[in-house]
Protein backbone atom coordinates (compact mmCIF):
# COMPACT_ATOMS: atom_id res chain seq x y z
CA UNK A 1 0.00 0.00 0.00
CA UNK A 2 1.48 3.31 -1.07
CA UNK A 3 0.51 5.53 1.81
CA UNK A 4 -0.20 9.13 0.94
CA UNK A 5 1.43 10.91 3.84
CA UNK A 6 -0.10 14.29 2.99
CA UNK A 7 -3.66 12.99 3.46
CA UNK A 8 -4.98 13.49 6.98
CA UNK A 9 -7.39 10.71 7.94
CA UNK A 10 -9.16 12.52 10.80
CA UNK A 11 -10.34 16.02 11.61
CA UNK A 12 -9.78 17.72 14.96
CA UNK A 13 -12.67 17.25 17.44
CA UNK A 14 -14.90 20.31 17.68
CA UNK A 15 -17.72 19.51 20.10
CA UNK A 16 -15.87 20.08 23.41
CA UNK A 17 -14.33 23.31 22.08
CA UNK A 18 -17.73 24.62 21.07
CA UNK A 19 -19.19 23.85 24.47
CA UNK A 20 -16.30 25.67 26.17
CA UNK A 21 -16.69 28.67 23.88
CA UNK A 22 -13.20 28.15 22.44
CA UNK A 23 -14.66 27.61 18.99
CA UNK A 24 -17.34 29.73 17.39
CA UNK A 25 -20.52 28.20 15.99
CA UNK A 26 -20.74 30.91 13.32
CA UNK A 27 -17.20 30.23 12.13
CA UNK A 28 -17.78 26.47 11.91
CA UNK A 29 -21.07 26.96 10.12
CA UNK A 30 -19.49 29.33 7.61
CA UNK A 31 -16.78 26.77 6.90
CA UNK A 32 -19.52 24.22 6.20
CA UNK A 33 -21.54 26.63 4.04
CA UNK A 34 -18.42 27.69 2.12
CA UNK A 35 -17.64 24.03 1.39
CA UNK A 36 -21.24 23.54 0.25
CA UNK A 37 -20.99 26.55 -2.07
CA UNK A 38 -17.69 25.33 -3.45
CA UNK A 39 -18.46 21.65 -3.97
CA UNK A 40 -22.08 20.65 -3.48
CA UNK A 41 -23.02 21.33 -7.10
CA UNK A 42 -20.62 18.56 -8.09
CA UNK A 43 -20.67 16.27 -5.01
CA UNK A 44 -24.49 16.56 -4.61
CA UNK A 45 -24.47 15.61 -0.91
CA UNK A 46 -27.16 18.09 0.18
CA UNK A 47 -30.68 18.02 -1.25
CA UNK A 48 -31.72 21.13 0.71
CA UNK A 49 -29.83 23.66 2.84
CA UNK A 50 -31.45 25.58 5.71
CA UNK A 51 -28.99 28.47 5.32
CA UNK A 52 -30.88 31.31 7.00
CA UNK A 53 -32.25 29.34 9.91
CA UNK A 54 -28.85 27.75 10.58
CA UNK A 55 -27.04 31.09 10.40
CA UNK A 56 -29.45 32.68 12.88
CA UNK A 57 -29.21 29.73 15.27
CA UNK A 58 -25.38 29.70 15.19
CA UNK A 59 -25.31 33.42 16.02
CA UNK A 60 -27.69 32.81 18.92
CA UNK A 61 -25.40 30.12 20.35
CA UNK A 62 -22.31 32.33 20.06
CA UNK A 63 -24.15 35.13 21.86
CA UNK A 64 -25.06 32.91 24.82
CA UNK A 65 -23.50 33.38 28.25
CA UNK A 66 -20.75 30.78 28.81
CA UNK A 67 -22.67 29.06 31.63
CA UNK A 68 -25.77 28.73 29.47
CA UNK A 69 -23.80 27.45 26.47
CA UNK A 70 -21.91 25.03 28.72
CA UNK A 71 -25.19 23.25 29.45
CA UNK A 72 -25.71 22.49 25.76
CA UNK A 73 -23.76 19.34 25.01
CA UNK A 74 -23.57 20.05 21.28
CA UNK A 75 -23.65 23.85 21.44
CA UNK A 76 -23.44 25.24 17.91
CA UNK A 77 -22.41 21.98 16.23
CA UNK A 78 -23.42 22.08 12.55
CA UNK A 79 -25.18 18.81 11.63
CA UNK A 80 -26.51 17.51 8.31
CA UNK A 81 -29.43 15.08 8.38
CA UNK A 82 -30.03 12.15 6.02
CA UNK A 83 -33.25 12.82 4.14
CA UNK A 84 -35.01 9.75 5.55
CA UNK A 85 -35.35 11.51 8.92
CA UNK A 86 -38.05 14.12 9.36
CA UNK A 87 -37.32 17.70 10.44
CA UNK A 88 -40.33 19.93 10.79
CA UNK A 89 -40.04 22.86 8.38
CA UNK A 90 -37.70 21.05 5.98
CA UNK A 91 -38.69 18.72 3.13
CA UNK A 92 -38.31 14.93 3.60
CA UNK A 93 -38.04 13.06 0.31
CA UNK A 94 -36.16 9.87 1.22
CA UNK A 95 -34.55 10.66 -2.17
CA UNK A 96 -37.74 9.40 -3.84
CA UNK A 97 -40.07 11.02 -6.34
CA UNK A 98 -43.01 9.61 -4.40
CA UNK A 99 -42.29 12.01 -1.50
CA UNK A 100 -41.60 15.06 -3.66
CA UNK A 101 -43.13 18.08 -1.95
CA UNK A 102 -43.77 16.30 1.36
CA UNK A 103 -43.45 18.61 4.38
CA UNK A 104 -43.42 16.44 7.50
CA UNK A 105 -45.52 17.79 10.39
CA UNK A 106 -43.09 16.58 13.07
CA UNK A 107 -39.39 16.12 13.85
CA UNK A 108 -37.64 12.78 14.34
CA UNK A 109 -36.63 12.14 17.97
CA UNK A 110 -32.92 11.75 17.15
CA UNK A 111 -32.95 15.11 15.37
CA UNK A 112 -34.98 16.77 18.13
CA UNK A 113 -32.41 15.62 20.66
CA UNK A 114 -29.65 17.20 18.56
CA UNK A 115 -31.60 20.45 18.34
CA UNK A 116 -32.33 20.43 22.08
CA UNK A 117 -28.60 19.95 22.75
CA UNK A 118 -27.78 23.07 20.73
CA UNK A 119 -26.85 21.55 17.36
CA UNK A 120 -27.45 23.62 14.24
CA UNK A 121 -29.26 21.77 11.45
CA UNK A 122 -27.53 22.61 8.15
CA UNK A 123 -29.83 20.73 5.77
CA UNK A 124 -31.02 17.40 4.38
CA UNK A 125 -28.66 14.91 2.80
CA UNK A 126 -28.93 12.81 -0.33
CA UNK A 127 -29.09 9.03 -0.04
CA UNK A 128 -30.26 5.98 -1.97
CA UNK A 129 -34.02 6.03 -2.45
CA UNK A 130 -35.63 4.85 0.82
CA UNK A 131 -32.09 3.96 1.96
CA UNK A 132 -31.99 1.07 -0.52
CA UNK A 133 -28.59 0.83 -2.11
CA UNK A 134 -24.85 0.62 -1.58
CA UNK A 135 -23.65 3.36 -3.94
CA UNK A 136 -26.05 6.32 -3.70
CA UNK A 137 -26.81 5.80 -7.40
CA UNK A 138 -30.47 5.06 -6.61
CA UNK A 139 -31.42 8.61 -5.63
CA UNK A 140 -34.20 10.25 -7.66
CA UNK A 141 -32.23 13.49 -7.22
CA UNK A 142 -28.93 12.40 -8.77
CA UNK A 143 -25.84 10.46 -7.74
CA UNK A 144 -23.55 11.62 -4.94
CA UNK A 145 -19.86 11.77 -5.88
CA UNK A 146 -17.05 10.65 -3.57
CA UNK A 147 -15.05 13.73 -2.49
CA UNK A 148 -11.85 11.61 -2.66
CA UNK A 149 -12.42 10.78 -6.34
CA UNK A 150 -15.41 12.23 -8.13
CA UNK A 151 -15.65 9.31 -10.57
CA UNK A 152 -16.24 7.05 -7.54
CA UNK A 153 -19.37 6.29 -5.56
CA UNK A 154 -19.50 7.53 -1.95
CA UNK A 155 -21.12 4.27 -0.87
CA UNK A 156 -24.67 3.96 0.30
CA UNK A 157 -27.19 4.36 1.37
CA UNK A 158 -26.00 7.26 3.60
CA UNK A 159 -23.73 8.48 0.76
CA UNK A 160 -24.62 12.14 1.25
CA UNK A 161 -24.02 11.90 5.02
CA UNK A 162 -20.51 10.48 4.49
CA UNK A 163 -19.58 12.72 1.54
CA UNK A 164 -20.69 15.84 3.44
CA UNK A 165 -18.35 15.07 6.34
CA UNK A 166 -15.50 14.16 3.96
CA UNK A 167 -15.91 17.41 2.00
CA UNK A 168 -16.16 19.61 5.11
CA UNK A 169 -19.84 20.41 4.47
CA UNK A 170 -20.65 19.54 8.11
CA UNK A 171 -18.44 18.25 10.94
CA UNK A 172 -21.12 15.72 11.88
CA UNK A 173 -24.13 14.15 10.13
CA UNK A 174 -26.81 11.60 10.92
CA UNK A 175 -27.20 8.55 8.75
CA UNK A 176 -29.14 5.32 8.96
CA UNK A 177 -27.86 1.76 8.67
CA UNK A 178 -30.04 -1.22 7.70
CA UNK A 179 -27.33 -3.44 6.17
CA UNK A 180 -24.22 -1.27 6.30
CA UNK A 181 -25.56 2.09 5.18
CA UNK A 182 -23.55 4.12 7.72
CA UNK A 183 -20.39 2.01 7.89
CA UNK A 184 -19.87 1.27 4.19
CA UNK A 185 -20.10 4.92 3.02
CA UNK A 186 -18.01 5.99 6.04
CA UNK A 187 -15.30 3.58 4.84
CA UNK A 188 -15.56 4.73 1.21
CA UNK A 189 -15.38 8.44 2.15
CA UNK A 190 -12.76 8.13 4.89
CA UNK A 191 -14.87 9.19 7.86
CA UNK A 192 -16.02 7.64 11.15
CA UNK A 193 -19.48 6.02 11.10
CA UNK A 194 -21.20 4.43 14.10
CA UNK A 195 -23.88 1.73 14.04
CA UNK A 196 -25.58 1.82 17.45
CA UNK A 197 -27.12 -1.33 18.94
CA UNK A 198 -30.68 -2.13 17.85
CA UNK A 199 -32.90 -0.14 20.22
CA UNK A 200 -30.18 2.28 21.33
CA UNK A 201 -31.45 5.24 19.26
CA UNK A 202 -35.13 6.00 18.65
CA UNK A 203 -36.42 5.57 15.09
CA UNK A 204 -39.46 7.81 15.60
CA UNK A 205 -39.51 10.06 12.54
CA UNK A 206 -37.38 7.71 10.46
CA UNK A 207 -39.03 6.76 7.17
CA UNK A 208 -38.91 3.01 7.70
CA UNK A 209 -37.18 0.57 5.34
CA UNK A 210 -36.79 -2.68 7.33
CA UNK A 211 -37.94 -2.22 10.91
CA UNK A 212 -36.14 -5.15 12.52
CA UNK A 213 -32.83 -3.90 11.07
CA UNK A 214 -32.97 -0.07 10.75
CA UNK A 215 -30.74 2.05 13.01
CA UNK A 216 -29.94 5.75 13.26
CA UNK A 217 -26.35 6.78 13.96
CA UNK A 218 -23.71 9.50 13.61
CA UNK A 219 -20.95 10.09 11.06
CA UNK A 220 -18.07 12.41 11.94
CA UNK A 221 -14.51 13.32 11.07
CA UNK A 222 -13.16 11.79 14.28
CA UNK A 223 -14.19 9.27 16.94
CA UNK A 224 -14.61 11.76 19.79
CA UNK A 225 -17.20 13.89 18.00
CA UNK A 226 -19.10 10.76 16.98
CA UNK A 227 -19.10 9.63 20.63
CA UNK A 228 -20.43 13.03 21.77
CA UNK A 229 -23.29 12.89 19.26
CA UNK A 230 -24.16 9.27 20.04
CA UNK A 231 -24.44 10.15 23.73
CA UNK A 232 -27.01 12.81 22.87
CA UNK A 233 -29.20 10.85 20.45
CA UNK A 234 -29.21 7.55 22.40
CA UNK A 235 -31.88 6.62 24.91
CA UNK A 236 -35.44 5.52 25.43
CA UNK A 237 -38.28 7.24 23.60
CA UNK A 238 -41.96 6.73 24.40
CA UNK A 239 -42.69 7.23 20.70
CA UNK A 240 -40.64 4.15 19.70
CA UNK A 241 -41.61 0.95 21.48
CA UNK A 242 -38.46 -0.77 20.17
CA UNK A 243 -36.20 1.75 21.87
CA UNK A 244 -34.34 0.43 24.90
CA UNK A 245 -34.59 1.66 28.48
CA UNK A 246 -30.97 0.66 29.15
CA UNK A 247 -29.07 3.60 30.68
CA UNK A 248 -26.88 5.67 28.33
CA UNK A 249 -23.26 6.00 29.50
CA UNK A 250 -20.97 8.93 28.76
CA UNK A 251 -19.29 7.60 25.64
CA UNK A 252 -16.40 10.09 25.85
CA UNK A 253 -15.37 8.74 29.24
CA UNK A 254 -12.70 6.09 28.90
CA UNK A 255 -12.29 6.81 25.19
CA UNK A 256 -8.53 7.22 25.61
CA UNK A 257 -7.95 4.13 27.74
CA UNK A 258 -6.46 2.27 24.78
CA UNK A 259 -6.62 -1.42 23.92
CA UNK A 260 -4.10 -2.85 26.37
CA UNK A 261 -5.44 -6.15 27.67
CA UNK A 262 -8.46 -6.03 25.42
CA UNK A 263 -9.38 -9.23 23.55
CA UNK A 264 -9.92 -8.54 19.85
CA UNK A 265 -11.42 -11.29 17.69
CA UNK A 266 -10.40 -11.63 14.05
CA UNK A 267 -12.89 -13.80 12.12
CA UNK A 268 -11.28 -15.80 9.31
CA UNK A 269 -14.52 -15.58 7.29
CA UNK A 270 -14.02 -11.83 6.75
CA UNK A 271 -10.56 -12.19 5.22
CA UNK A 272 -11.28 -14.72 2.47
CA UNK A 273 -11.71 -14.65 -1.28
CA UNK A 274 -12.81 -11.35 -2.78
CA UNK A 275 -10.96 -9.13 -0.29
CA UNK A 276 -8.93 -6.49 -2.12
CA UNK A 277 -5.17 -6.85 -1.33
CA UNK A 278 -4.79 -3.19 -0.37
CA UNK A 279 -7.75 -3.37 2.01
CA UNK A 280 -6.32 -6.55 3.53
CA UNK A 281 -2.91 -4.95 4.02
CA UNK A 282 -4.34 -1.84 5.66
CA UNK A 283 -6.66 -3.75 8.00
CA UNK A 284 -4.14 -6.47 8.93
CA UNK A 285 -1.49 -3.79 9.47
CA UNK A 286 -3.83 -1.93 11.82
CA UNK A 287 -4.62 -5.10 13.75
CA UNK A 288 -0.89 -5.82 14.12
CA UNK A 289 -0.36 -2.35 15.55
CA UNK A 290 -3.27 -2.76 17.97
CA UNK A 291 -1.54 -5.93 19.11
CA UNK A 292 1.68 -3.99 19.59
CA UNK A 293 -0.33 -1.59 21.76
CA UNK A 294 -1.18 -4.47 24.07
CA UNK A 295 -4.39 -5.94 22.63
CA UNK A 296 -4.76 -9.69 22.71
CA UNK A 297 -5.60 -10.67 19.12
CA UNK A 298 -7.51 -13.96 18.84
CA UNK A 299 -8.51 -15.80 15.67
CA UNK A 300 -12.22 -16.61 15.83
CA UNK A 301 -14.86 -18.15 13.58
CA UNK A 302 -18.30 -16.84 12.65
CA UNK A 303 -19.24 -19.94 10.68
CA UNK A 304 -22.52 -18.78 9.12
CA UNK A 305 -21.12 -15.56 7.67
CA UNK A 306 -21.50 -16.60 4.04
CA UNK A 307 -25.25 -16.96 4.50
CA UNK A 308 -25.68 -13.40 5.76
CA UNK A 309 -26.25 -11.61 2.44
CA UNK A 310 -28.95 -14.01 1.18
CA UNK A 311 -30.61 -13.95 4.63
CA UNK A 312 -30.51 -10.18 4.68
CA UNK A 313 -32.03 -9.74 1.24
CA UNK A 314 -34.99 -11.95 2.13
CA UNK A 315 -35.71 -10.29 5.49
CA UNK A 316 -35.00 -6.69 4.46
CA UNK A 317 -37.11 -6.89 1.30
CA UNK A 318 -39.99 -8.62 3.08
CA UNK A 319 -40.12 -5.86 5.67
CA UNK A 320 -39.68 -3.18 3.00
CA UNK A 321 -42.60 -4.48 0.97
CA UNK A 322 -44.81 -4.00 4.03
CA UNK A 323 -43.36 -0.64 5.10
CA UNK A 324 -43.63 0.84 1.61
CA UNK A 325 -47.29 -0.13 1.22
CA UNK A 326 -48.13 3.21 2.87
CA UNK A 327 -46.97 5.16 -0.19
CA UNK A 328 -50.22 5.10 -2.10
CA UNK A 329 -50.80 8.67 -3.26
CA UNK A 330 -53.39 9.32 -0.57
CA UNK A 331 -51.66 10.81 2.44
CA UNK A 332 -48.35 12.41 1.47
CA UNK A 333 -46.22 13.56 -1.39
CA UNK A 334 -46.92 12.67 -4.97
CA UNK A 335 -50.12 11.37 -6.62
CA UNK A 336 -50.16 10.38 -10.28
CA UNK A 337 -52.54 12.58 -12.28
CA UNK A 338 -55.31 11.20 -14.49
CA UNK A 339 -56.18 8.05 -12.58
CA UNK A 340 -59.88 7.28 -12.83
CA UNK A 341 -60.20 4.50 -10.30
CA UNK A 342 -58.64 3.98 -6.88
CA UNK A 343 -56.71 0.93 -8.10
CA UNK A 344 -55.32 2.91 -11.03
CA UNK A 345 -54.32 5.71 -8.72
CA UNK A 346 -52.35 3.36 -6.45
CA UNK A 347 -50.57 1.67 -9.33
CA UNK A 348 -49.74 4.72 -11.41
CA UNK A 349 -48.58 6.64 -8.34
CA UNK A 350 -46.30 3.80 -7.29
CA UNK A 351 -45.11 3.15 -10.85
CA UNK A 352 -44.13 6.79 -11.41
CA UNK A 353 -43.07 7.43 -7.82
CA UNK A 354 -40.68 4.54 -7.13
CA UNK A 355 -37.32 3.93 -8.82
CA UNK A 356 -36.15 0.58 -10.21
CA UNK A 357 -34.30 -0.69 -7.12
CA UNK A 358 -37.22 0.10 -4.82
CA UNK A 359 -39.61 -1.73 -7.15
CA UNK A 360 -37.21 -4.67 -7.33
CA UNK A 361 -37.12 -4.94 -3.55
CA UNK A 362 -40.87 -4.53 -3.15
CA UNK A 363 -41.41 -7.32 -5.69
CA UNK A 364 -38.82 -9.56 -4.07
CA UNK A 365 -40.29 -8.93 -0.61
CA UNK A 366 -43.82 -9.55 -1.81
CA UNK A 367 -42.66 -12.75 -3.50
CA UNK A 368 -40.95 -14.21 -0.41
CA UNK A 369 -43.98 -13.41 1.74
CA UNK A 370 -46.57 -14.71 -0.71
CA UNK A 371 -48.62 -17.87 -0.26
CA UNK A 372 -46.57 -20.98 -0.94
CA UNK A 373 -43.19 -19.24 -0.55
CA UNK A 374 -43.38 -17.85 2.99
CA UNK A 375 -41.93 -20.91 4.74
CA UNK A 376 -39.37 -21.62 2.04
CA UNK A 377 -37.90 -18.13 2.01
CA UNK A 378 -39.01 -15.87 4.86
CA UNK A 379 -39.19 -18.41 7.66
CA UNK A 380 -35.98 -20.04 6.46
CA UNK A 381 -34.21 -16.68 6.53
CA UNK A 382 -35.46 -15.98 10.06
CA UNK A 383 -34.09 -19.34 11.18
CA UNK A 384 -30.71 -18.61 9.64
CA UNK A 385 -30.85 -15.17 11.25
CA UNK A 386 -30.85 -16.88 14.64
CA UNK A 387 -27.79 -18.92 13.67
CA UNK A 388 -25.99 -15.76 12.55
CA UNK A 389 -26.86 -13.95 15.80
CA UNK A 390 -25.77 -16.98 17.82
CA UNK A 391 -22.37 -16.92 16.04
CA UNK A 392 -21.79 -13.47 17.52
CA UNK A 393 -23.04 -14.37 21.01
CA UNK A 394 -20.63 -17.33 21.01
CA UNK A 395 -17.74 -15.16 19.81
CA UNK A 396 -18.41 -12.46 22.37
CA UNK A 397 -18.08 -15.03 25.15
CA UNK A 398 -14.38 -15.06 24.26
CA UNK A 399 -13.57 -11.58 22.95
CA UNK A 400 -14.42 -7.97 23.82
CA UNK A 401 -14.70 -6.73 20.24
CA UNK A 402 -14.29 -8.03 16.69
CA UNK A 403 -12.23 -6.34 13.98
CA UNK A 404 -12.72 -6.85 10.23
CA UNK A 405 -12.54 -4.89 6.99
CA UNK A 406 -15.65 -2.72 6.54
CA UNK A 407 -15.82 -3.34 2.79
CA UNK A 408 -14.18 -5.84 0.41
CA UNK A 409 -12.79 -3.04 -1.80
CA UNK A 410 -12.27 0.73 -1.71
CA UNK A 411 -14.93 2.88 -3.41
CA UNK A 412 -15.86 1.50 -6.84
CA UNK A 413 -16.56 3.55 -9.95
CA UNK A 414 -19.92 5.19 -10.61
CA UNK A 415 -21.84 2.87 -12.95
CA UNK A 416 -19.57 -0.12 -12.27
CA UNK A 417 -22.22 -2.24 -10.52
CA UNK A 418 -25.43 -0.33 -11.19
CA UNK A 419 -26.64 -2.87 -13.76
CA UNK A 420 -26.05 -5.94 -11.60
CA UNK A 421 -28.10 -5.96 -8.37
CA UNK A 422 -26.44 -9.10 -7.03
CA UNK A 423 -22.92 -7.67 -7.45
CA UNK A 424 -24.11 -4.53 -5.67
CA UNK A 425 -25.58 -6.55 -2.79
CA UNK A 426 -22.21 -8.22 -2.23
CA UNK A 427 -20.72 -4.79 -1.40
CA UNK A 428 -22.48 -5.29 1.96
CA UNK A 429 -20.93 -8.68 2.67
CA UNK A 430 -19.06 -7.63 5.85
CA UNK A 431 -21.70 -5.26 7.22
CA UNK A 432 -25.11 -6.98 7.01
CA UNK A 433 -24.26 -9.47 9.76
CA UNK A 434 -24.26 -6.80 12.49
CA UNK A 435 -27.73 -5.63 11.49
CA UNK A 436 -29.10 -9.16 11.52
CA UNK A 437 -27.55 -9.82 14.96
CA UNK A 438 -28.56 -6.45 16.45
CA UNK A 439 -25.04 -5.72 17.69
CA UNK A 440 -23.23 -2.38 17.51
CA UNK A 441 -20.24 -1.38 15.43
CA UNK A 442 -18.32 1.33 13.69
CA UNK A 443 -16.12 1.97 10.68
CA UNK A 444 -12.98 3.99 11.27
CA UNK A 445 -10.45 5.07 8.60
CA UNK A 446 -7.27 2.96 8.71
CA UNK A 447 -5.47 3.69 5.47
CA UNK A 448 -5.49 4.93 1.91
CA UNK A 449 -5.15 2.97 -1.33
CA UNK A 450 -2.52 3.80 -3.92
CA UNK A 451 -5.28 5.60 -5.85
CA UNK A 452 -5.88 7.85 -2.83
CA UNK A 453 -9.11 6.12 -1.79
CA UNK A 454 -9.86 5.66 1.93
CA UNK A 455 -9.97 2.23 3.59
CA UNK A 456 -12.02 1.50 6.72
CA UNK A 457 -11.66 -0.99 9.55
CA UNK A 458 -14.88 -2.29 11.07
CA UNK A 459 -15.12 -2.74 14.83
CA UNK A 460 -18.06 -4.82 16.11
CA UNK A 461 -19.18 -4.90 19.73
CA UNK A 462 -21.60 -6.64 22.05
CA UNK A 463 -25.17 -5.43 22.36
CA UNK A 464 -25.16 -2.05 24.12
CA UNK A 465 -21.36 -1.98 24.35
CA UNK A 466 -20.76 1.02 22.09
CA UNK A 467 -18.22 2.28 24.66
CA UNK A 468 -15.80 -0.55 23.82
CA UNK A 469 -16.27 -0.10 20.06
CA UNK A 470 -15.52 3.62 20.36
CA UNK A 471 -12.51 2.96 22.57
CA UNK A 472 -11.01 0.65 19.93
CA UNK A 473 -11.92 3.23 17.29
CA UNK A 474 -10.09 5.93 19.22
CA UNK A 475 -7.04 3.66 19.46
CA UNK A 476 -7.13 3.21 15.66
CA UNK A 477 -7.40 6.96 15.23
CA UNK A 478 -4.41 7.55 17.50
CA UNK A 479 -2.35 4.96 15.57
CA UNK A 480 -2.88 6.91 12.38
CA UNK A 481 -1.85 10.16 13.98
CA UNK A 482 1.36 8.71 15.33
CA UNK A 483 2.17 6.87 12.08
CA UNK B 1 -37.67 -23.43 -1.70
CA UNK B 2 -37.53 -26.15 -4.27
CA UNK B 3 -34.74 -26.82 -6.70
CA UNK B 4 -33.92 -23.69 -8.67
CA UNK B 5 -37.45 -22.88 -9.70
CA UNK B 6 -36.82 -19.81 -11.82
CA UNK B 7 -39.25 -16.93 -11.55
CA UNK B 8 -41.65 -16.80 -14.51
CA UNK B 9 -43.17 -13.72 -16.14
CA UNK B 10 -46.47 -14.89 -14.65
CA UNK B 11 -44.92 -14.81 -11.18
CA UNK B 12 -43.67 -11.27 -11.74
CA UNK B 13 -47.13 -10.15 -12.86
CA UNK B 14 -48.76 -11.85 -9.88
CA UNK B 15 -46.53 -10.19 -7.26
CA UNK B 16 -46.71 -6.85 -9.07
CA UNK B 17 -50.46 -7.02 -8.73
CA UNK B 18 -50.21 -7.94 -5.04
CA UNK B 19 -47.82 -5.04 -4.47
CA UNK B 20 -49.96 -2.56 -6.45
CA UNK B 21 -47.19 -1.92 -8.94
CA UNK B 22 -47.77 -1.34 -12.63
CA UNK B 23 -44.81 -2.55 -14.66
CA UNK B 24 -44.04 -1.88 -18.32
CA UNK B 25 -43.22 -4.98 -20.36
CA UNK B 26 -39.54 -3.99 -20.35
CA UNK B 27 -39.66 -3.76 -16.57
CA UNK B 28 -41.38 -7.15 -16.34
CA UNK B 29 -38.58 -8.80 -18.32
CA UNK B 30 -35.90 -7.04 -16.31
CA UNK B 31 -37.51 -7.96 -12.98
CA UNK B 32 -37.94 -11.58 -14.07
CA UNK B 33 -34.21 -11.75 -14.79
CA UNK B 34 -33.19 -9.99 -11.53
CA UNK B 35 -35.57 -11.89 -9.25
CA UNK B 36 -34.46 -15.22 -10.74
CA UNK B 37 -30.80 -14.31 -10.14
CA UNK B 38 -31.37 -13.10 -6.57
CA UNK B 39 -33.62 -16.00 -5.55
CA UNK B 40 -31.17 -18.42 -7.19
CA UNK B 41 -28.49 -16.96 -4.93
CA UNK B 42 -30.79 -17.27 -1.90
CA UNK B 43 -31.12 -21.04 -2.59
CA UNK B 44 -27.81 -21.60 -0.78
CA UNK B 45 -29.70 -21.21 2.52
CA UNK B 46 -30.98 -24.72 1.79
CA UNK B 47 -27.52 -26.09 2.58
CA UNK B 48 -28.33 -25.45 6.25
CA UNK B 49 -30.50 -27.83 8.24
CA UNK B 50 -32.74 -25.51 10.24
CA UNK B 51 -35.43 -28.03 11.18
CA UNK B 52 -34.77 -27.47 14.88
CA UNK B 53 -34.06 -23.72 14.76
CA UNK B 54 -36.70 -21.28 16.01
CA UNK B 55 -37.23 -18.35 13.63
CA UNK B 56 -35.88 -15.03 14.96
CA UNK B 57 -38.13 -12.11 14.03
CA UNK B 58 -36.33 -9.43 15.98
CA UNK B 59 -33.34 -9.24 18.19
CA UNK B 60 -34.88 -8.30 21.52
CA UNK B 61 -36.28 -11.84 21.62
CA UNK B 62 -32.69 -13.14 21.78
CA UNK B 63 -31.51 -10.87 24.57
CA UNK B 64 -33.26 -12.53 27.52
CA UNK B 65 -32.29 -10.74 30.65
CA UNK B 66 -30.66 -7.84 28.88
CA UNK B 67 -34.00 -6.14 29.01
CA UNK B 68 -37.20 -6.89 30.83
CA UNK B 69 -39.96 -7.94 28.48
CA UNK B 70 -42.39 -5.11 27.68
CA UNK B 71 -40.23 -2.75 29.71
CA UNK B 72 -40.65 -0.07 27.11
CA UNK B 73 -44.43 -0.20 26.80
CA UNK B 74 -45.89 3.13 27.88
CA UNK B 75 -48.89 3.78 30.05
CA UNK B 76 -52.18 3.59 28.16
CA UNK B 77 -53.35 7.14 28.69
CA UNK B 78 -54.89 9.89 26.58
CA UNK B 79 -52.29 12.24 25.11
CA UNK B 80 -52.27 14.94 22.46
CA UNK B 81 -51.49 13.72 18.94
CA UNK B 82 -50.49 15.64 15.83
CA UNK B 83 -52.82 18.40 14.79
CA UNK B 84 -55.16 17.25 12.04
CA UNK B 85 -54.74 20.38 9.93
CA UNK B 86 -51.00 19.96 9.75
CA UNK B 87 -51.27 16.29 8.84
CA UNK B 88 -53.88 16.95 6.14
CA UNK B 89 -51.66 19.68 4.66
CA UNK B 90 -49.31 16.96 3.37
CA UNK B 91 -52.00 15.16 1.37
CA UNK B 92 -52.07 15.64 -2.42
CA UNK B 93 -55.88 16.09 -2.40
CA UNK B 94 -57.92 16.72 0.74
CA UNK B 95 -60.63 18.90 2.12
CA UNK B 96 -60.63 20.10 5.72
CA UNK B 97 -60.99 16.74 7.36
CA UNK B 98 -60.88 13.99 4.68
CA UNK B 99 -58.40 12.60 2.21
CA UNK B 100 -59.95 12.64 -1.25
CA UNK B 101 -59.52 9.69 -3.61
CA UNK B 102 -61.14 8.62 -6.89
CA UNK B 103 -64.62 7.14 -6.50
CA UNK B 104 -64.47 3.62 -5.02
CA UNK B 105 -68.08 2.41 -5.30
CA UNK B 106 -69.63 2.33 -8.76
CA UNK B 107 -73.37 2.69 -9.00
Amino acid sequence: MAKNTTQKLFTDPVVAGLRAGERKATVLLHESLDAIDARNKRVNAYLSVAREHATARAAEIDAMAPAERGKLRLAGLPCGIKDVLTVEGLPATASSRILKGYQPPYTATAVQKLIDAGAVIVGKLNCDEFAMGSSNENSAYGVVRNPHGEDRVPGGSSGGSAAAVAAGMAPVTLGTDTGGSIRQPAAFCGVVGVLPTYGRVSRYGLIAFASSLDRVGPLAGNVRDAAEVLGVIAGHDVMDATSSTAPVPDYTEGLDKGVKGMRLGVPAEYFGEGLDPEVREAVEGTIARLKAEGAEVKPISLPHTRYAVPTYYVIATAEASANLARFDGVRYGFRAPEAETLAQMYRKTRDLGFGAEVKRRILLGTYVLSAGYYDAYYKKAQQVRRLLAQDFLNAFAEVDAIVTPTTPTPAFKIGEKSDDPLAMYLADIYTVTANLAGICGASVPCGVSKDGLPIGIQILGKHFDEATVLRVGQAVERLQETA
Amino acid sequence: MTERDAVSLEDVRRVAELAQLELSSDEETRMQRDLSAILGYVQQLNELDTAKVEPLAQIAALLHGAERENASLREDEVRASLERKRVMASAPVADESYFKVPKVIER
